[in-house]
C-alpha cells in the first residue's frame, strides 16, 4: 500500500545471469532445504517419543482406562482423564461454533462488502487481535467477564433452560467459571486466525468469476454461492480446523476461567476441566507418578490434535476433489 | 492511497507510544517490588553475597518483609525469594538451584536422596491459620464441628439449613440456599493442609483424603490461589471455602468458628495458631504439625511454614550470609509477622530453632 523503491531490473528472461557453479548452488539448497523439513518430522516424533516415555508409568500403573475412566484422584493413585478430555473437546467445539460464523461474516465484510478505505482498518484491528497474549485474554476473562456472564447465564437458566430438552444443556445451576465462558474465551482468541486466513482463501476467487455471476444478473448472495463458495469451501474448512487445533492446545486462558472441576455433562454452564488447564495448575507441585500422569495428558493432547489435523487433510481433500477446486 | 498511509502512520505511533508507556509503567513497578534493592545503612554482616530462595508462596509476605528488614541492616547481602509453591521450592533445592527453600510440607521420605547437598534442615518460621470464611445473608456467626466440615466439603450436605449445620448452631436461623464449595484451582499447600486436617478430624465423613490437589465434588467451584476462592466466596450467596488468613482479612469475608479437639469453638486468629503450635509435638529436626491440636484456645486448621537449607553450606560467604538472614528471621523478624498477619513462633520453638544454628556448617 505504501509506495516501495522499485525492485531493481532482473532483465528480459527474468532471472539473473546463472554463475558456472550454478548446479552446486542448487545441490547444497536442496540439500539444506530437504533436511530443515525433515528436521521438523525429528523434532515430532521425539517430542512424542520422549513424553511417552516420560509417562509411561503413568499408563503403566493404570492401564487403558487411563483414557477411558472418570475419577483423578492424585492421593489414591488413580489417574482417569476422561473428565478431562471430554472439557478439552467440549470447549474447543462450543469455541469455533462461535468462531465460525462470526470469522466468515468479517472475512465476507473485508472481501466483499467493505469500502476500501474500511477494509484496512478492519484488518489492521482484527490482526492486533491476534498478538494479545492469551494471559491477558484469560485474565481479563476472570476479572471483567465471569460476573456479569455468570448473571446472564442465570437468567438464561431460569427462562430457556426450564423447556424440557434445553433443560438438559442450558439448565441451573450455573456459574460465571464454566465451559461456555471457556468457549466464549477461546472463540475471541481464535477468530483472528480463522477470519484471516478465510481472508486469503475468499481472496484468491478470480474477479472475472464474480463479475461472471454478476453480470447475469445474480444478486451479491447469488454470486457468493454460486462463484465463490464452492471454490473456497476446502480452505474454509481448513482454516476452521486451524482454529479448532489452537483452540484445543490454549492453556492459560481456559485454566483461568473453566473453574476446574471434574465432569462429564451436557450443561455448558457447569464448570469443568481441560487437558492443558490441568497440567498447568498441578505441574509445579507434582512428583512422581502424579506428574507422569500430568505428562500423560499431554501425550493425549499431541494424539488428539494430530487426529484433527489428518482428519482436516483428508475432509479439505475430499472436498477439493469433489468440486474441482485446485486444477 | 495517502490516506491510508497516513491511517496506519498514526496507528503505528499510537501503539508504539502505548506499548512504551506499558514498559515504563512495568519497569518502574518491578523495580519497587522485586525486594532485592540493597538497602544503604552500616553493614552488619561481615559478608557480602547474594542468596536466591524459592518456594512457599504462602510464606512469601512474610519472607518480603524480613527480607526487607534485614537488608536494612546488611546492606551487603542480597537476597531473593522466587515463590512458585513448595514443590518448586523443594525441586529448587533438590538440584542446588537456590540456596534456601520454603515449604509448606515435609520432603518426602523417597526424595530424601535426590538432595544433591546431602542432609537438610528444617528451620520454622512463622504459622499461619486457614480460615473456613463463608458468604450467607443474614449469617453472620457459624460455628462447626469437624464432621460437619467434611460434610459440606465432600458434598453429603447440600443445603445451609441441614440438620447437621443447625446442631452445630442453635438460635441461628439458617436459610435453605445451596451450599456452593469453593476451593483452589491449582495445587497448592493450603489444600494440603486442609485436607490434612479434614483427615485427622473429620473421621468417617471425609474421605476424599489429602494432597496438594483434592478430587472435589464436581459441583464445586474453583478460584485461583488464595485471593481468587476469597473473590468467588464473597461475591456468591452461599459459598465457601477455605482462604489463608490475611486473604480473608483483606476481602472482609466472614470466618466459621471451628471445633477443636478439647471441644471449643475458636475463631481462627493469630493467638489460637500460636496456641496450636505450641501445643503441637516437636520433632527433633523441628517438624512438626500444629493441625487439630487439643489446647483450649488452639485454633485447630493452623498451617506450618519451614525454610529448609544444606546443613554442609559449600560456600564461606553464602553460608554466612544465610546464616545470619536465618538469625534475624528468628529473632528481630518475629517481631514483623503479626504486622503481616503470620503468627509468630512460640518462644520454646524460637529457641529450639536458635539452637539448630549451630548445625550449620560452614568453610572458612
Amino acid at each position: 500500500m505504501t509506495t516501495l523503491a522499485p525492485s531493481p531490473d532482473l532483465g528480459a528472461s527474468g532471472l539473473p545471469p546463472s554463475p558456472a557453479g550454478g548446479k552446486k548452488v542448487d545441490r547444497t539448497f536442496r540439500a539444506v532445504a530437504f533436511s530443515a523439513g525433515l528436521l521438523v518430522l525429528v523434532i515430532l516424533a521425539l517430542i512424542a517419543y520422549s513424553t511417552t516415555n516420560k509417562a509411561w508409568p503413568a499408563f503403566a500403573h493404570q492401564g487403558l482406562s487411563f483414557f477411558t475412566s472418570r475419577n483423578w484422584d492424585p492421593n489414591t493413585n488413580h489417574f482417569g482423564a476422561l473428565d478431562f478430555e471430554f472439557g478439552t473437546i467440549l470447549t474447543a467445539f462450543l469455541a469455533i461454533a462461535i468462531a465460525i460464523p462470526a470469522s466468515l461474516g468479517i472475512a465476507l465484510f473485508i472481501t466483499e462488502l467493505a469500502p476500501k478505505r474500511v477494509r484496512a482498518g478492519v484488518t489492521y484491528v482484527v490482526d492486533l487481535l491476534a498478538s494479545i497474549p492469551s494471559v491477558v485474554y484469560g485474565f481479563w476473562a476472570l476479572a471483567v467477564l465471569t460476573t456479569p456472564i455468570g448473571h446472564i447465564y442465570k437468567n438464561i437458566a431460569d427462562t430457556i433452560g426450564t423447556v424440557p430438552l434445553l433443560r438438559n444443556f442450558l439448565g441451573s445451576p450455573a456459574t460465571g467459571q464454566s465451559f461456555m465462558t471457556a468457549g466464549i474465551v477461546l472463540a475471541v482468541m481464535i477468530i483472528p486466525i480463522i477470519t484471516s486466513i478465510s481472508r486469503e482463501v475468499l481472496n484468491t476467487v478470480a474477479q472475472d468469476d464474480k463479475n461472471a455471476a454478476l453480470a447475469m444478473g445474480a444478486t451479491r448472495w447469488e454470486m457468493l454461492r454460486v462463484s465463490v463458495f464452492p471454490r473456497v469451501r476446502s480452505g474454509l474448512i481448513g482454516a476452521a480446523m486451524l482454529g479448532l487445533g489452537r483452540a484445543m492446545g490454549e492453556t492459560i486462558a481456559v485454566a483461568l476461567v473453566i473453574g476446574s472441576s471434574h465432569q462429564v455433562t451436557s450443561h455448558v454452564f457447569f464448570p469443568g476441566d481441560a487437558m492443558a488447564s490441568v497440567i498447568a495448575h498441578n505441574f509445579g507441585e507434582a512428583t512422581g507418578l502424579p506428574k507422569a500422569a500430568l505428562i500423560g495428558l499431554g501425550v493425549v493432547l499431541f494424539a488428539i490434535t494430530i487426529v484433527i489435523n489428518v482428519a482436516a487433510r483428508a475432509i479439505a481433500n475430499h472436498n477439493s476433489a469433489m468440486t474441482g477446486e485446485g486444477r | 492511497m495517502m490516506r491510508s498511509s497516513r491511517v496506519r502512520r498514526t496507528a503505528v505511533a499510537l501503539v508504539a507510544s502505548a506499548l512504551l508507556l506499558a514498559a515504563c509503567g512495568s519497569s518502574s513497578k518491578s523495580s519497587s517490588n522485586t525486594g532485592t534493592t540493597t538497602a544503604g545503612g552500616s553493614g552488619g554482616s561481615t559478608v557480602s553475597a547474594q542468596l536466591n530462595g524459592s518456594g512457599s508462596t504462602f510464606q512469601q509476605t512474610f519472607d518480603q518483609v524480613a527480607i526487607q528488614g534485614f537488608q536494612d541492616k546488611n546492606s551487603k547481602i542480597t537476597i531473593n525469594y522466587a515463590g512458585g509453591g513448595s514443590g518448586k521450592g523443594k525441586t529448587d533445592l533438590q538440584t542446588k538451584t537456590v540456596d534456601f527453600a520454603g515449604t509448606d510440607s515435609l520432603v518426602k521420605a523417597a526424595d530424601v536422596g535426590k538432595y544433591q547437598g546431602g542432609k537438610i534442615l528444617y528451620f520454622p518460621t512463622v504459622a499461619a491459620p486457614i480460615t473456613v470464611s463463608y458468604k450467607l445473608s443474614g449469617v453472620d456467626k457459624l460455628q462447626l464441628d469437624p464432621s460437619t466440615l467434611a460434610k459440606i466439603f465432600s458434598g453429603t450436605i447440600k443445603k445451609w439449613d441441614d440438620g447437621a449445620i443447625k446442631a452445630d448452631n442453635s438460635g441461628v436461623s439458617l436459610p435453605s440456599t445451596d451450599i456452593t464449595i469453593v476451593h483452589r484451582a491449582e495445587a497448592s499447600g493450603t489444600t494440603s493442609n486442609f485436607s490434612k486436617y479434614l483427615v485427622a478430624a473429620g473421621g468417617s465423613d471425609w474421605t476424599l483424603g489429602s494432597g496438594d490437589t483434592v478430587n472435589w465434588p464436581s459441583s464445586s467451584q474453583a478460584g485461583q490461589g488464595n485471593g481468587g476462592v476469597a473473590q468467588d466466596v464473597s461475591k456468591t450467596d452461599g459459598a465457601i471455602g477455605y482462604v489463608d488468613f490475611s486473604d480473608a482479612l483483606a476481602a472482609k469475608l466472614t470466618f466459621a468458628s471451628i471445633k477443636n479437639s478439647a471441644g471449643s469453638f475458636v475463631a481462627p486468629s493469630l493467638a489460637g495458631a500460636s496456641a496450636a503450635v505450641a501445643s503441637a509435638t516437636i520433632k527433633d529436626d523441628l517438624t512438626y504439625s500444629p493441625l487439630n491440636e487439643a489446647g483450649a484456645d488452639a485454633y485447630p486448621i493452623t498451617s506450618p511454614t519451614w525454610i529448609i537449607v544444606y546443613a554442609n553450606q559449600t560456600d564461606h560467604a553464602k553460608g554466612t550470609a544465610l546464616k545470619d538472614f536465618l538469625t534475624y528471621i528468628l529473632n528481630d523478624g518475629q517481631a514483623q509477622a503479626e504486622g503481616v498477619n503470620y503468627a509468630k513462633l512460640p518462644t520454646s520453638l524460637q529457641q529450639k530453632a536458635i539452637a539448630q544454628l549451630t548445625q550449620l556448617v560452614i568453610p572458612a
